[in-house]
């Protein structure tokens, strides 16, 4: 089977920095900003975008809906 | 004209509703209402006119199914007895604040808490005044006949679609409970299609989604829906109804309403007989409330006498109308006792025209 | 492979719902409403049925749900919902109509509401979000508490002695005959979120078969209530919520699928 290659886009604005989804990433793609948005929250980044396997998983545990999944075959 | 009946006060507002081509009526038994239900479930109205005709679990439920209903566009109806009534005053708030059109019906007993199955006058207050929480009102008719009670039903409607306002048909255990014959129109068709903007039946494409709601936690936004509340009740003078009866030279006057104005009719032919000025004003509308007829009989008459099934509730807006230009007496039984013709001319003697 | 190539409209498996208006959701971070939103709204979407959708709104921390959903919505009083869903769908039996309620609203105030919709048998989807407790007053004492389980009411934890037991609610409703489907979920996990989103689809789809009420209970977190980040309350949920509030269908096509006996004593 081949390799799966990710990318998740982050609406950092809506983002309430909840880490929900950082918990759910199978991959430990994801990590919090040391940046807050404007309304005070450290919103969701890819830290290690190799990693990312565009499983959604972080997407569809967000409650905010903030995140955008893309995947290819590498 | 169509076919002409003996029946019961609730059993005519029943069929009245079938004929006006309601679409769903909700409610719950309590005394002396219960026919209303009765009455529609016997008629089959499923098979009649496609009317739905609900039993709900409480007044509450059945106040609830209305708002739901009512916000689809459709022309609802529910009808119940003080106690019920009160019950209901949550969900009739939120149909006022909402904005929709229903038609409620309170068959009157006697109060206060679960009181008697007699008739009574004493929900007047709760009636014209909102009856549950916040400023708004309701549209309030008094029939004071089988016919009344009929004609109310279509004209209740009306009048709640035109200003996208619940319409209550103020009754009593008396009207409802007594048979009288009672004509009624042809069958109106049960509109099913309509244009209507704002009804939640699924947003389409070519429409922004629509929200029935009361509720604006910004204090402006809640300031202006209450201005504009109240400049709808304002316009709603429009449409005050009244009746008089031996008024032209009358040097007296009585007001009273529904069951009352009955009552007091036969008085004021009593009165009229040993010579005595008597008149009769008979507000139909409860609200709006013909206040500038009032205070144009205050300056026609000595005195007036609000004759009232309670202990004295019409008599402040009566007063408010006359504003103090001439003296204004209230006489009534409270608690489901019912006057005789006699107790109000002796009323009459004794206050009315006691310093005359 | 540069992100650039990965990021491009072709390449889109998972994106925000546009059934979900713009609107910012006032829930509290973490809080599990914002996903049972977007997963009903993805439904009606995949479903296309969105031109045919009411939904009722309850009072509570979801009371501002139709600022959310781009569907045609109706604000209910406080525990009401399921009679205004009863009054739009008696009147538009081919529309779908669920309501959408917390456990104070469904389980307490409109307990009544509750149980003679679902005997009516009434063609709804009754969305159920149980986070034991009442989160926009601030925290107080719900009817599905967990016994111990402090609140601002309960300050000393909820005993059973003077406060009563908490309600397992979709176990009672499950026995009556006007339920078609009837399942406990959650959303605070991927697998969970899938297996919910299955039973919003069943939820729907069993309208169109008048099997009567489709009862979707969602266990779910209330992080600011519980005084935990949202991670911790979605743990403390797994360990505390679960046991006795066990996930897993209750009733299919009519037909009660678990020993209940089991999970009621």
């Amino acid at each position: 089977m081949a390799k799966m290659r990710g990318a998740i886009v982050v609406d950092t604005e809506r983002c309430k920095g909840c880490e929900v989804c950082l918990v759910n990433c199978p991959s430990d793609t994801i990590g919090m900003s040391k940046e807050v948005n404007g309304k005070g929250y450290h919103y969701a980044f890819m830290k290690d975008p190799e990693s990312c396997t565009g499983c959604a998983n972080c997407a569809i545990v967000c409650p905010d809906g903030v995140i955008t999944v893309y995947r290819v075959k590498a | 004209m169509g076919e002409l009946r003996l029946m019961k006060g609730n059993e005519a507002i029943a069929e009245a509703a079938i004929l006006a081509g309601v679409d769903a009526y909700f409610g719950y038994p309590i005394t002396p209402q219960s026919e209303v239900l009765e009455y529609l479930t016997l008629q089959r109205p499923e098979e009649r006119t496609g009317m739905v005709v609900l039993q709900a679990e409480s007044e509450i439920a059945a106040i609830n199914m209305v708002y739901g209903a009512a916000g689809t566009g459709k022309k609802v109806m529910t009808s119940s007895s003080s106690p019920g009534i009160s019950l209901k005053q949550e969900g009739i708030s939120y149909i006022a604040g909402a904005e929709l059109p229903c038609l409620i019906v309170n068959v009157v007993r006697g109060g206060p808490g679960l009181g008697t199955i007699q008739p009574s006058q004493a929900d007047y207050f709760q009636s014209t005044k909102g009856g549950g929480h916040g400023d708004y009102r309701l549209i309030v008719l008094a029939p004071a006949s089988v016919q009344e009670m009929a004609d109310f039903v279509d004209k209740g409607l009306e009048l709640a679609f035109k200003y996208r306002n619940p319409a209550l048909i103020l009754s009593d255990g008396l009207i409802g409970q007594m048979m009288e014959k009672v004509e009624f129109p042809e069958q109106k068709e049960r509109v099913t299609s309509f244009d209507q903007s704002w009804v939640t039946t699924g947003k389409t494409k070519e429409r922004e989604r629509n929200i029935i709601t009361s509720l604006n936690l910004d204090p402006e936004k809640q300031y202006q829906h209450n201005l504009k509340l109240q400049e709808k009740y304002r316009r709603m003078k429009e449409d005050i109804m009244y009746e008089t009866f031996d008024c032209d030279d009358a040097e007296f006057l009585l007001v009273a309403y529904g069951s009352s104005a009955r009552i007091c009719q036969k008085a004021v032919d009593e009165a009229r007989s040993s010579g005595k000025k008597l008149g009769l004003l008979r507000p139909i509308t409860l609200f709006p409330f013909p206040e500038e007829v009032i205070a144009k009989f205050a300056r026609q008459v000595k005195g007036i006498l609000s004759v009232e099934l309670n202990a004295g509730q019409m008599v402040e807006d009566v007063k408010l109308a006359v504003n103090g230009r001439i003296p204004v007496y209230h006489y009534g039984t409270p608690g489901g006792k019912i006057f005789t013709p006699d107790d109000i001319l002796k009323a009459i003697d004794e206050k009315l025209m006691g310093g005359y | 492979m540069d992100i650039k190539e990965i990021i491009k409209p072709e390449n889109l498996v998972h994106k925000r719902t546009p059934l979900m208006t713009d609107a910012n959701l006032s829930y509290c971070p973490g809080c599990g409403h914002g996903t049972v939103h977007h997963l009903i709204m993805e439904v009606v979407e995949e479903l296309d049925i969105q031109q045919d959708t009411i939904g009722i709104a309850p009072v509570g921390c979801s009371v501002l749900a139709y600022d959310f959903m781009d569907i045609d919505m109706t604000q209910a009083a406080h525990g009401r919902a399921p009679a205004v869903a009863t009054g739009i769908k008696r009147l538009w039996p081919e529309k779908y109509v669920f309501t959408y309620q917390g456990d104070g609203d469904l389980a307490a105030i409109g307990t009544a509401e509750t149980i003679h919709a679902c005997n009516r048998g009434e063609n709804i989807a009754i969305f159920f979000i149980n986070n034991g407790i009442y989160g926009m007053t601030g925290g107080q004492m719900a009817p599905t508490t967990l016994e111990g389980m402090k609140s601002s009411t309960t300050p000393y934890g909820r005993d059973y002695k003077t406060m009563g037991h908490p309600i397992k609610i979709t176990e009672l409703v499950a026995q009556l005959p006007g339920t078609s489907f009837v399942t406990r979920q959650a959303v605070h996990k991927p697998g969970n979120v899938r297996k919910t989103k299955k039973a919003i689809r069943k939820a729907f789809e069993v309208q169109k078969e008048k099997m009567g009420v489709a009862f979707i209970e969602i266990v779910s977190n209330c992080n600011s209530g519980w005084k935990m980040t949202p991670n911790d309350s979605n743990k403390w949920m797994e360990e505390n919520m679960f046991p006795f509030y066990p996930l897993g269908d209750i009733k299919v096509e009519g037909k009660i699928v678990k020993d209940l006996m089991k999970d009621l004593v």
